[in-house]
């Protein structure tokens, strides 16, 4: 601090990003907070706690789970044979990892919708088998998968194309067969970044809309995600109701998003 | 071979795993975006000409480019100050600010929406004042623009901060002891360091924007032909089964996908690094 400042513009940086930030982000979300803690500690309370948002909750945080849980063990697989095989198509298949981050979530939710559908190509397969993929939880599952499969993918990538094979190799000399090297040696040195690919995965999952609201059906305490609860009261002007269970979301998304910085800061230590 | 095979796999259990991920990759991300131009061509050419000739669309066309047009450009100053602020000086609430700069990434794009709906919408905290003066915001273009502002806020800063912090200030200070000025240190110095990763994030930021569904949805109103951007145009005509329309109004957004996905390998091959996940 006591070191004089070289280069310049520390003063004019420093007054607009701050001004920036509070006025597009910070003053928008004080004055959601605001909204619902106008309505006091118990309103508050029963409207995060009425049947029809416990139901979204949990369809919301079961589906963003099980999605995260299902791109991790994908996003492994994937993972490991971009970055130890060589196959033709590799690059192609590795840029296209990317599209569920690229492609706009309303585009995603009319065709996974349409694909998956009882009368779609992989719903119509399903459905000989009595598997009903959309308009239900299931749907829900899908959708949250193709949106979360990137971050595990993304996050995992680095952390192996890091890793040295030398360890490997003392494990093989000792005698150890390729699965007991790949579960006892390297499976443990990717965990932290599977745990934070599934956290990643999980943060968006919960706040994802779009691709979502086609395939789930919106039936009220059947198929209603959380974000959809928000709209719906909106459109019955119920600012305050919408605004209490927003700020629940965001009380979820925001020890999320610290638990992330923990274990990213973890991982770019193990990484050094 | 022998020696080889001490650290991968037998070839069959090599090839079993390309088989499997190759499969997921398919079944699970190309399939899906050729379904969409599948859908949008069913019904032949014309149709699919035609529904992009349709009044309503090309009003969306529109306000999906203005929006865009503004939101880039007023995060893309946001990103280059921020960064600045944080990689050249070191102050206290340093890495506080960096985790608020994160902070959108963590909210849903419908609360992305609705804290504008709370501030001037009819019943919100300024919307009396604001139906007093004749001013719109939601459910008009200022509120779109907002909203795609709020969603799109971290991409720049994100991919500036990490570049220039790795690019270290040594050239900056040099520039300064002989004597140039902060703008032109900026341009000649800064910015040709910086280009490559510049761009990556405005097209980042830019495909989120053009694309941006939940935030917009709820502020837009979705009044045909004045408030409905490209994705809204899309939700309305995939809700009145208009498949082959909505279909063909996605295959522009996918086209956009594509397109952002090919500039973004391309910029990571000219700058000779890739960006972390987390987006």
């Amino acid at each position: 601090m006591s070191k004089r400042r070289v280069i310049p513009g520390y003063g004019l940086t420093m007054g607009f990003s701050v001004a920036y930030l509070s006025l597009i982000i910070l003053i928008p979300l004080a004055a959601l907070f605001l909204t619902a803690a106008g309505l006091g500690i118990a309103e508050w309370w029963s409207i995060l706690t009425s049947p029809r948002v416990l139901a979204a909750a949990r369809l919301t945080f079961g589906a963003s789970a099980a999605a995260a849980g299902v791109s991790v063990v994908f996003g492994m697989l994937v993972t490991w044979v971009l970055v130890r095989y060589r196959f033709p198509g590799k690059r192609l298949l590795d840029a296209m990892v990317d599209l569920p981050f690229a492609l706009p979530t309303a585009v995603a939710g009319i065709t996974l919708t349409q694909i998956y559908a009882p009368n779609g190509w992989i719903g119509g397969y399903l459905a000989s088998f009595g598997i009903k993929a959309a308009y239900n939880s299931v749907g829900v599952f899908i959708a949250l998968t193709f949106i979360g499969f990137p971050f595990v993918v993304r996050t995992l990538q680095p952390v192996m194309e890091d890793m040295g094979k030398e360890v490997e190799e003392a494990a093989a000399t000792l005698g150890a067969g390729r699965w007991t090297v790949f579960w006892r040696v390297i499976f443990p040195l990717l965990v932290p970044a599977l745990i934070t690919g599934f956290t990643l995965a999980f943060a968006r999952a919960i706040g994802e809309y779009g691709s979502v609201i086609f395939i789930s059906g919106n039936l009220p305490m059947k198929t209603e995600i959380l974000p959809l609860l928000i709209v719906v009261q909106l459109e019955q002007f119920k600012y305050e109701a919408a605004a209490v269970i927003a700020s629940g979301m965001l009380i979820v998304s925001f020890a999320l998003l610290f638990l992330i910085n923990l274990l990213q800061r973890r991982l770019d230590w193990q990484n050094r | 071979m022998a020696n080889q095979s001490v650290t991968t796999e037998s070839p069959l259990v090599r090839w079993l795993l390309i088989l499997a991920a190759v499969g997921v990759l398919t079944l699970f991300l190309l399939l899906p975006l050729f379904a969409v131009f599948a859908e949008a061509f069913r019904r032949g050419w014309e149709v699919f000409l035609e529904s992009l000739h349709e009044d309503a669309a090309l009003s969306a066309i529109k306000l999906t480019l203005l929006a865009a047009g503004v939101s880039v450009p007023m995060n893309l100053l946001f990103g280059l100050s921020a960064a600045w602020l944080v990689t050249k000086f070191r102050f206290r609430g340093r890495a506080f600010l960096l985790s608020l700069i994160d902070l959108p990434f963590a909210v849903s794009p419908v609360i992305a929406g609705l804290v504008w709906v709370i501030l001037f919408g009819a019943r919100g905290w300024f919307g009396p004042w604001l139906a007093e003066h004749d001013i719109k915001v939601i459910f008009a273009l200022p509120g779109i623009i907002l909203a795609t502002v709020f969603v799109t806020f971290p991409f720049v800063a994100r991919e500036l901060i990490p570049l220039m912090e790795s690019q270290g200030s040594d050239q900056e200070e040099a520039a300064v002891t002989l004597g140039a000025n902060g703008w032109s240190i900026f341009w000649r110095v800064t910015l040709p360091n910086i280009k490559w990763g510049l761009l990556y994030g405005v097209l980042l930021c830019n495909a989120r924007a053009m694309g941006e569904f939940g935030a917009v949805s709820v502020v837009s109103g979705h009044i045909r032909g004045k408030t409905n951007t490209l994705p809204l145009h899309v939700e309305v005509l995939y809700n009145e089964y208009q498949f082959s329309a909505a279909f063909a109004c996605a295959t522009l957004l996918a086209f956009l996908a594509l397109v952002t996905l090919g500039l973004k390998s391309l910029l990571e091959h000219f700058s000779g690094q890739k960006s972390g996940g987390g987006h």
